[in-house]
């Protein structure tokens, strides 16, 4: 098996201390694995805790218990306990994350932001610069704008030059929150040809899309969350940001 | 980067720079920290935060040998690989090193700087401290850093008391970077200053601890600082480290009932 992230039992609780000490039980009991090359999507409605499960495995929200284990430089990595370093280096080398939502940092320019995952494993410079112009041609980042902080761009030019920036380098393992959502045709049809490339090289994808024909154009197989919906209906608004 | 620098950045990246255990001083009941420990490793930015009187200051003189601990002990792995017991250690070793492979920036850059003598001067003085006295050697340094802190060369010799207040803090930076530290101390260095002009010098701090691969401990009480320069962050509450993690998950996923009210009471703008 080329497994390439192996979850199971993995469970997430949300404790609101300022709320009562209100226990919600959004993740529970979930088991699953992705292979190199292999897309899986998450299914289910709103609130079922799809994002919940995404920003988990990247290790932003704590893990109630389970294990997730990924490869990395070749070794199996435990995230569930892992210290600080540890996830930081597989973050930098080993799993990618996607969101609709561009992080803006006052006075770094569009070409730096979209740059700045290949600085970090070491890249020179003027090759980073060179992948970073080509991805923001094919995602229709005008020049003009390249050199400008995305502070003041539209919603969906920054969701662009996120895009931009979650493809620079290649993940073993990318985790992808709803890449496509708002995007016009054309450009949706780029990220998916980015995706799709990016699954032939070998990396293993996990996904939301709630846009079907985008679902359908990925997905090798699906997970269902569906299942229980009481006990998941508030958090993904509580916490979203 | 070459494979062999790779390597070397592998082994020494594998071993703490800095280790702390149980370290305490207490002025009064909760007053102060107390049993604090961590260790912190090449590279890596450790972030402070809590409210004021939480223990914050008090725990950053302990680590940076301004203040002798109750209890407890503060260990750091010099250049050449050997363990140091900061407060075993005489006050002679102790000063060597905040000149040299240590740094501090002051929230206050009149505390952190000689504001009598030139710009240039306050860049050199540590690199005459290592016994630089070549004239043209101590100019080129100043020069240098005055273009990576972003001030006009021009104004090498001119008193800090002529510049600004972003200016004077990243004067105050470069001071500290010129004898090439290992571990930089920092209270709140964004505290004083303009909204406008702690974005500029965030993001030059951000681009400084990269290249130069600093280990940093930095004191905030602006969550926004910590999640922009921090890997890690430690919550302070009345003496105690109540919650410690990766900076992200502190602040999108907090446990504690105190890190859950400090991250929420936060405005959006």
């Amino acid at each position: 098996m080329n497994n390439l992230i192996e979850v199971s039992g993995l469970s997430k609780t949300f404790t609101l201390h300022q709320q009562h000490g209100v226990v919600l039980n959004v993740l529970s009991g979930l088991n699953f694995s992705v292979r190199a090359g292999e897309c899986l999507v998450l299914h289910g409605q709103s609130g079922a805790g799809k994002s919940t499960l995404l920003r988990t495995l990247y290790g932003n929200y704590l893990a109630a218990g389970g294990s997730i284990r990924v490869r990395h430089n070749g070794e199996w990595v435990e995230l569930v306990g892992a210290e600080p370093r540890q996830v930081l280096a597989v973050r930098r080398q080993t799993l990618g994350y996607v969101s609709q939502f561009l992080r803006v940092i006052p006075r770094v320019s569009t070409l730096d932001v979209v740059m700045e995952p290949a600085l970090a494993r070491g890249l020179r410079r003027a090759d980073a610069e060179a992948r970073a112009q080509s991805l923001l041609n094919r995602l229709n980042i005008p020049q003009a704008l390249w050199q400008l902080a995305p502070g003041t761009f539209s919603g969906g030019e920054q969701q662009r030059v996120n895009i931009a920036r979650g493809f620079m380098v290649a993940w073993p393992l990318m985790l992808l929150d709803e890449p496509t959502a708002s995007l016009d045709d054309a450009n949706r049809q780029v990220v998916l040809a980015l995706i799709a490339e990016a699954k032939a090289a070998g990396s293993a994808l996990i996904g939301i899309f709630h846009d079907r024909a985008a679902r359908e154009a990925v997905a090798d197989r699906y997970l269902d969350m569906s299942q229980d919906l009481s006990a998941a209906a508030q958090p993904e608004y509580i916490y979203a940001g | 980067m070459s494979a062999a620098e790779k390597l070397h950045l592998h082994s020494e990246t594998a071993q703490p720079l800095f280790s702390v255990r149980d370290l305490t001083h207490l002025y009064g009941p909760e007053k102060g920290c107390q049993g604090v420990s961590f260790d912190l490793y090449p590279g890596e930015v450790l972030g402070i935060v809590g409210e004021s009187g939480s223990g914050k200051s008090t725990l950053l003189s302990l680590l940076s040998g301004r203040c002798p601990p109750d209890r407890g002990s503060v260990s750091y792995r010099d250049s050449e690989g050997n363990w140091l017991d900061l407060y075993s250690a005489s006050e002679a070793q102790r000063r060597t090193l905040l000149r040299t492979e240590w740094g501090f920036v002051e929230q206050n850059p009149r505390d952190g700087l000689r504001m009598g003598v030139s710009a240039g001067a306050n860049i050199g003085e540590r690199l005459m401290a290592q016994g630089v006295r070549h004239y043209g050697e101590l100019r080129a340094a100043g020069i240098d850093w005055l273009q990576q802190v972003e001030i006009d060369p021009l104004r090498i010799d001119d008193l800090p008391r002529t510049f600004s207040g972003g200016m004077q803090q990243r004067l105050q930076i470069a001071r500290n970077l010129v004898s090439s530290p290992r571990l930089i101390f920092m209270d709140e260095p964004t505290g004083g200053l303009d909204v406008s002009v702690q974005a500029r010098l965030l993001d030059l701090l951000r681009g400084l601890v990269r290249e130069l691969d600093l280990a940093v401990v930095i004191v905030t009480h602006d969550l926004a600082v910590a999640r922009l320069l921090a890997d890690r962050l430690m919550v302070m509450r009345r003496s105690h480290v109540v919650e410690a993690g990766l900076t992200d998950q502190i602040l999108d996923d907090p446990q504690h009932p105190y890190s859950q009210l400090l991250v929420s009471s936060v405005l959006q703008p």
